[in-house]
């Protein structure tokens, strides 16, 4: 009887095998790689959630494969090419750190497609793409000012990297252009994610007099501390409505989807290339979350700036930009700052009573 | 004023964790038995304790599904180093690599859910005392818990035949078990005894300090646990003295962050591992007289029959 059992095991494991070998010879296999948990609700939760909208788009041509929790550095070379190896023909690779390691794998091998998220290096098989989110930024600032009864904005900074602080200078010349007066307090807590430095930070921060929380870190805990403090706050990379819903003025999600769907699809028709995608608004490469726990005409003066940026009619960077030291910046692309500029940025704006660290 | 009382709040809960944890681990180091795995231990502690407590809706249930997942985790520990005698370092980190896989597992269903905080003591009159009030009368029961814990440790290793005989494990193996004691049985409860408090250090983090589970949420707490260990010499006074030294330079970092004093935030935020070598440097200068590891640390003991 036993070995019936397992003759039958055996059969059905082989015939399931060899079913899904045949189904998966003609759909296109995509890879991707997690910096974090698919749990984190944060960065490595919006790419899975990009990528589960790529399967309900064209899972019947194209089956997925991720590894999340996988280490930037040389652990990640080897995560990238067990997925070439299983085949994979067109591989995401979501955060900073995973640069390199891409790079080495992509030049090994040269018939594989690689896109690697928020990095600057790129190959004739390797593609970088990320979003503008300072655009989101500036918006926030603008809401920020018109609701600060203090005058003074908390603002949580991860690393001082150039996207960290071209964010922080955006919120500050939005909240400027509402309240010329406004202050910013920065904590850097130099971790991308602690709940519990977060919360320590945001406390903190409305402990020291500032009543909006901004943050650049990627888990819900200042989000919770301003709500139970009854104070207002900004979510990050995704919905954090859940952790503040009478505190969550609008929160900037990151929606990879769209992009994903395109790049698979170009990849389908064969027409993929190496590229630099920098989508902004227009593109949807992030949405804005619902503006909540506003008067309607700070969420009319938002919904307007939103608008005005997805049209390009206005720009966050726009010249003349005013430095701290007082000196303008120079403007190289003509009436606002040149993309490089923005990816580039170590300088905080006039405004801002701070200095980067290190700097 | 209150921004001072606000600062000594904020410690005192940042450092309530470190406490915790470290108090077991003082106790199972003292027995003789080096545990890294603390990290997944305090991991595991805080899924299962934010399990217990989403599920029942009870903070104190909560806490114990946290303790016994924590000794469950320290059994494992148990039964590989004291059972099978394997190499405790390397036991020590295949744990905290488990935990941090298992907490994701069992924590899988939890994220994203929210969970009502621990609540806060409040004593009539006596909690509104200015300044003072809401630091001494105001503090959830993990505060409160984890300082008379350490009193209890202290007086259970310098006033108890118990602790005289754990210690005695802890220095020479062989003598108390030519003694008479059962040395492999001491230390498993001294293990069990830093699962549960470890357990109880991971429950405090989604149960009171930010109520909601994300996996690896503990972020290296078990780590500075283990060196806050080592940076009180082996003495549970000390260990308070660290634990809450820590806790302030953590918090003070960020204050003077956000009050704009001109020092990078690197250096800051390397502050409190700066003291532990610094101390670890002092300590090791001045060894006559300190307390210093117990001589049988981290090595296996099998009996002789």
């Amino acid at each position: 009887m036993r070995k019936t059992l397992f003759a039958a095991a055996t059969a059905l494991l082989l015939a399931g095998s060899i079913s899904s070998d045949a189904s998966a010879a003609d759909k296109l296999k995509v890879g991707f790689v997690y910096l974090g948990p698919i749990g984190d609700l944060g960065w490595t939760y919006q790419h899975d959630q990009g990528r589960q909208a790529l399967v309900k788009e064209l899972g019947d041509k194209i089956e997925t494969t991720y590894l999340e929790n996988v280490p930037e550095g040389p652990d990640a070379e080897r995560a990238i090419e067990q997925l070439v190896r299983a085949g994979n023909k067109l591989i995401f690779t979501t955060s900073f750190g995973y640069m390199d390691p891409t790079l080495k794998v992509a030049k090994k091998y040269p018939n594989v497609h690689f896109e690697h998220c928020s990095g600057y290096k790129r190959d004739k098989n390797m593609a970088t793409y990320s979003a503008r989110w300072y655009q989101g930024r500036y918006i926030q600032g603008q809401i920020a000012a018109k609701m600060s009864k203090a005058g003074v904005l908390g603002y949580i900074g991860s690393f001082p990297i150039p996207e960290v602080v071209s964010g922080i200078n955006a919120t500050m010349i939005g909240a400027q252009s509402i309240n010329p007066n406004i202050k910013v307090k920065i904590i850097w807590v130099n971790t991308w994610f602690d709940p519990g430095k977060e919360a320590d930070a945001a406390k903190a921060l409305l402990d020291q007099g500032a009543d909006i929380i901004m943050q650049h870190t990627d888990s819900p805990a200042p989000m919770q501390i301003a709500s139970e403090r009854g104070k207002l706050a900004f979510g990050q990379d995704s919905e954090m409505i859940k952790f503040g819903p009478k505190a969550q003025l609008t929160s900037i999600l990151d929606t990879w989807g769209p992009y994903y769907i395109s790049r698979v699809k170009a990849e389908l028709d064969g027409t993929w290339k190496s590229e630099d995608v920098w989508g902004g608004l227009d593109t949807k490469m992030f949405e804005m979350a619902p503006y909540t726990n506003m008067p309607d005409d700070v969420k009319k003066l938002a919904e307007e700036t939103q608008a005005a940026i997805t049209s390009g009619k206005l720009q966050p960077f726009k010249c003349p930009v005013v430095a701290q030291d007082g000196k303008e910046v120079e403007c190289k692309g003509g009436d606002h700052l040149t993309d490089p500029q923005i990816l580039g940025m170590n300088f905080y704006v006039k405004g801002i009573d701070d200095k980067i660290p290190g700097k | 004023m209150e921004l001072i009382e606000a600062i000594i709040l904020s410690v005192l809960a940042a450092s309530t964790p470190l406490l915790l944890a470290a108090t077991g681990e003082l106790v199972t180091e003292r027995s003789g038995v080096l545990n890294l795995g603390v990290e997944g231990m305090m991991i595991v502690g805080a899924a299962c304790g934010f399990g217990g407590a989403l599920l029942t809706g009870s903070t104190i249930i909560g806490a114990l599904c946290g303790i016994v997942a924590g000794t469950a985790m320290s059994l494992i520990f148990a039964a590989m180093t004291l059972g099978l005698a394997v190499n405790q370092v390397a036991t020590g980190l295949a744990l905290t690599i488990l935990g941090i896989g298992l907490s994701g597992l069992i924590g899988a269903g939890f994220v994203g859910e929210r969970i009502t905080p621990a609540p806060h003591l409040y004593i009539p009159y006596l909690t509104s005392i200015p300044l003072i009030g809401r630091i001494v009368f105001g503090e959830d029961a993990f505060v409160y818990f984890s300082i008379a814990l350490i009193v209890a440790v202290w007086w259970f290793l310098y006033r108890t035949r118990g602790g005289l005989i754990l210690r005695a494990c802890g220095d020479n193996h062989v003598s108390a078990h030519a003694l008479g004691y059962s040395v492999l049985k001491i230390r498993l409860y001294a293990v069990m005894f830093g699962g549960a408090c470890a357990g109880l250090a991971g429950a405090y983090l989604p149960l009171a300090y930010t109520p909601f589970f994300i996996p690896g949420m503990t972020a290296g707490r078990g780590w500075i646990a283990l060196a806050l260990v080592v940076f009180a010499s082996w003495l549970p006074g000390r260990l308070a003295i660290g634990a809450y030294l820590f806790g302030a330079v953590t918090i003070l970092q960020l204050h003077a962050q956000g009050a704009g004093v001109g020092i990078p935030s690197q250096f800051l935020s390397s502050l409190p591992y700066l003291a532990t070598v610094i101390v670890l440097v002092l300590l090791s200068r001045a060894r006559t007289g300190g307390s210093t590891a117990p001589a049988a640390l981290g090595t296996v003991f099998v009996p002789d029959r």
